[in-house]
């Protein structure tokens, strides 16, 4: 009785919320003429684009042809391009520590190496999981929400979770040591830390990209698979020559969005190792946070070049990908 | 009645089970076992107390000390199983322990005293669930403001975005205007502009109106989402124009036409707009982490990093408000999981 008399209230009270506006709108649709009204309605959500996405764009840009250390425009004097310079400023690209802000391309290196070995591990997990749930096995509803699982969780979760497990006392320690092995300090050791980073996102995230994969396996006919097992194709077969050209657009799909988010990782690794040991684990996007937010004397006009040069490499994948999906319609 | 052997019998392909089966069934049960496994332990080891945690190796199951009221002692006494000097074991309770003599008695006799050296008793623990871990940080460690700031920013925030998203898709959907279409390829080139790219201008516009360190702060940069706008764009485009005409001939106004009959029959979309909401709030990491500096502003997700990242780590209470963290989504996950997956599958969000 109360649980539907509390539910009465509430669509009562979401009513007469509704109802509020109507006398003010239609004063405004009085004076506006109704076939203008679309501008009204558009207005609040124009308003938030403009004041946190297209103004900021510009404010990025402009910040990054200034410098000093004030954080409003007015107080900022122009440096031209010292900041681009100065990211710029290196003997050899391909070695961080002979360029002047070597952090910059640690981090950009290390987000590079970080994707290209996620991309690869998260396609092949998320490919073959999809592959078995594809199958005709029991539960299957199960299944897919087992691996859908941790998608939902926030990135402090996942990285607290995984932390727990890791750390000196945690389970994967006890299991090692019980085996005979000695204690590993995985999030202490560069290249554990790095592993461990590939696998928590990769766990975090591959439920996200089997979902696509499953959704482009289902809408495979059936009678295909029929047809290749009449002629007695083999099932390896079956799946190079038929599964993976017919699962192909929703592949690409799955490779530019795990490139361009691998590129803007930050969240589950900052957690997990705080950018470390060292810098390690140091990702683009954690350089441009720590410039910007977290260090003594923040440099916002560095921060807002490198975040451009981010733009432009998110800019370029984007690019890439419309035209593979474009000259893949063509074909 | 049918019988256990039957069931077992009873198999969808009636033919044999052959080894591509055995494989993917071994596959989907490591894959039970590496996603839930460790949300699990983590739930499990939440519940133990701070010495439980710090042994090693680690105990499956929470334990705690079994303890019993014993005649002629305040409070209760821990319970040991104490290996006594002819060979026999017996169960005992500790009433103090001097250095490394422990002084016990026998429960049944509670007037003799028994002196064993510590090293011959061991404490009897069953399953036990330590509520301690999560009562006081929400009490004495701000989680309590934390949790209250989170439910806030989503609430708030999702309020937000089911109005002025609705909106801009009623425009899209049911009018005809001039520079409809640059509306739209401006809605989806935010999707080009993610948050990683522009933390430093938001943050100065948030600074130059003044929000910093408040809650709007979080909830106002990613209340218009192009994601919701198409997501209620498509939804509203099915909707029958008949029903709007008529509505027009009758003379309401385009907002009661809104609030009264596209709103309502857009409750699918709004739905599922409100999922979204729920988890992005609930879950966000990256801006809030920027814009939040002060720790009574903090959400919960942004107070556990802060947390965590203290000298000394303390994991009991941690573990404690990380659960605290996922039981919405849990709950989300629980109730909604196969409408979630199916939805999300068809629009390619999260």
């Amino acid at each position: 009785m109360r649980g539907a008399s509390a539910r009465n209230f509430g669509s009562r009270l979401g009513r007469f919320l509704a109802e509020l506006p109507t006398a003010p709108m239609a004063l405004i649709e009085r004076a506006l003429g109704t076939s203008r009204m679309a501008y009204v309605f558009l207005l609040p959500n124009i308003m938030f684009f403009g004041l946190f996405v297209f103004l900021p764009i510009g404010i990025d840009i402009y910040y990054s042809f200034t410098g000093g250390t004030a954080l409003f425009p007015s107080q900022r004097p122009g440096v031209g391009g010292l900041q681009y310079h100065y990211l710029a400023d290196c003997k050899s690209y391909f070695d961080p520590s002979s360029c002047r802000e070597d952090y910059f391309w640690r981090g950009l290196w290390t987000s590079l190496k970080f994707t290209a070995v996620q991309v690869s591990v998260m396609v092949l997990v998320s490919l073959a999981t999809a592959l078995v749930l594809n199958m005709k096995i029991r539960a299957r509803g199960f299944f897919r929400a087992v691996y859908f699982f941790p998608v939902l969780l926030s990135p402090v979760v996942v990285a607290l979770v995984w932390k727990w497990i890791l750390q000196p006392q945690g389970l994967l320690n006890a299991l090692i040591t019980g085996m005979g092995g000695h204690r590993i300090l995985f999030l202490a050791d560069a290249g554990w830390a790095m592993f461990w980073a590939v696998f928590v996102s990769v766990w975090a995230h591959t439920g996200f990209y089997t979902l696509i994969l499953l959704a482009g396996l289902q809408a495979i006919p059936r009678d295909i698979y029929e047809a290749a097992e009449m002629d007695g194709t083999r099932p390896f077969r079956q799946l190079v020559r038929l599964t993976l050209p017919l699962l192909w657009p929703n592949l690409l799909v799955v490779l530019v969005l795990v490139t361009i988010r691998g590129v803007q990782t930050f969240d589950e690794v900052f957690a997990l190792t705080g950018g470390g040991p060292g810098t390690a684990t140091m990702m683009i996007v954690q350089y441009i946070y720590n410039t910007a937010f977290a260090s003594q004397v923040p440099d916002y006009g560095l921060a807002a070049a490198a975040s451009v040069l981010l733009g432009l490499l998110l800019l370029v994948l984007t690019l890439t990908q419309l035209w593979l999906t474009r000259r893949r319609r063509n074909a | 009645m049918i019988s256990p052997l039957n069931l077992l019998r009873q198999r969808r392909t009636p033919d044999r089970i052959g080894l591509s089966d055995v494989l993917a069934y071994v596959y989907l049960a490591f894959g039970v076992a590496l996603m839930f496994g460790p949300v699990v332990w983590l739930v499990l080891s939440s519940f133990k107390t701070p010495r439980n945690l710090d042994e090693f190796p680690p105990t499956l199951l929470p334990l705690a000390q079994q303890s019993l009221a014993v005649k002629g002692y305040d409070r209760k006494l821990p319970l040991y199983s104490v290996v006594m000097p002819d060979g026999t074991r017996r169960t005992l309770a500790q009433v103090r322990r001097i250095g490394v003599i422990a002084q016990l008695v026998d429960p049944a006799a509670p007037q003799t005293l028994i002196k064993v050296n510590m090293d011959k008793r061991t404490p009897l623990r069953q399953f036990g669930l330590d509520w301690h871990n999560y009562a006081h940080p929400l009490r004495h460690f701000n989680f309590g403001r934390y949790l209250w700031n989170s439910v806030f920013v989503t609430v708030v925030a999702t309020l937000v975005t089911l109005l002025i998203n609705s909106m801009a898709a009623y425009a899209l959907s049911i009018h005809e205007f001039r520079g409809k279409s640059f509306f739209l390829v401006a809605v989806i080139a935010t999707l080009m502009v993610p948050i990683t790219i522009i933390l430093v201008p938001v943050f100065v516009v948030i600074n130059e109106i003044g929000l910093d360190n408040s809650l709007w702060a979080v909830i106002l940069p990613g209340a218009a989402t192009p994601t919701g706008v198409f997501l209620l764009r498509q939804y509203m485009l099915t909707l029958p124009r008949e029903l709007i005409e008529a509505a027009r001939m009758d003379k309401a106004s385009e907002w009661q036409i809104y609030a009264r009959i596209v709103m309502p029959l857009a409750l699918p979309a709004l739905a599922v707009l409100t999922i979204f909401s729920v988890m992005w709030r609930w879950n966000e990491f990256l801006w809030p982490l920027v814009v939040l500096s002060k720790s009574a502003t903090y959400t919960l997700q942004i107070g556990l990093n802060a947390f965590q990242g203290d000298l000394q780590t303390q994991w009991n209470y941690l573990l404690a408000m990380t659960v605290v963290a996922l039981i919405p989504i849990a709950l989300v996950f629980v109730f909604l999981q196969r409408f979630i997956t199916s939805g999300i599958a068809n629009t390619g969000m999260k």
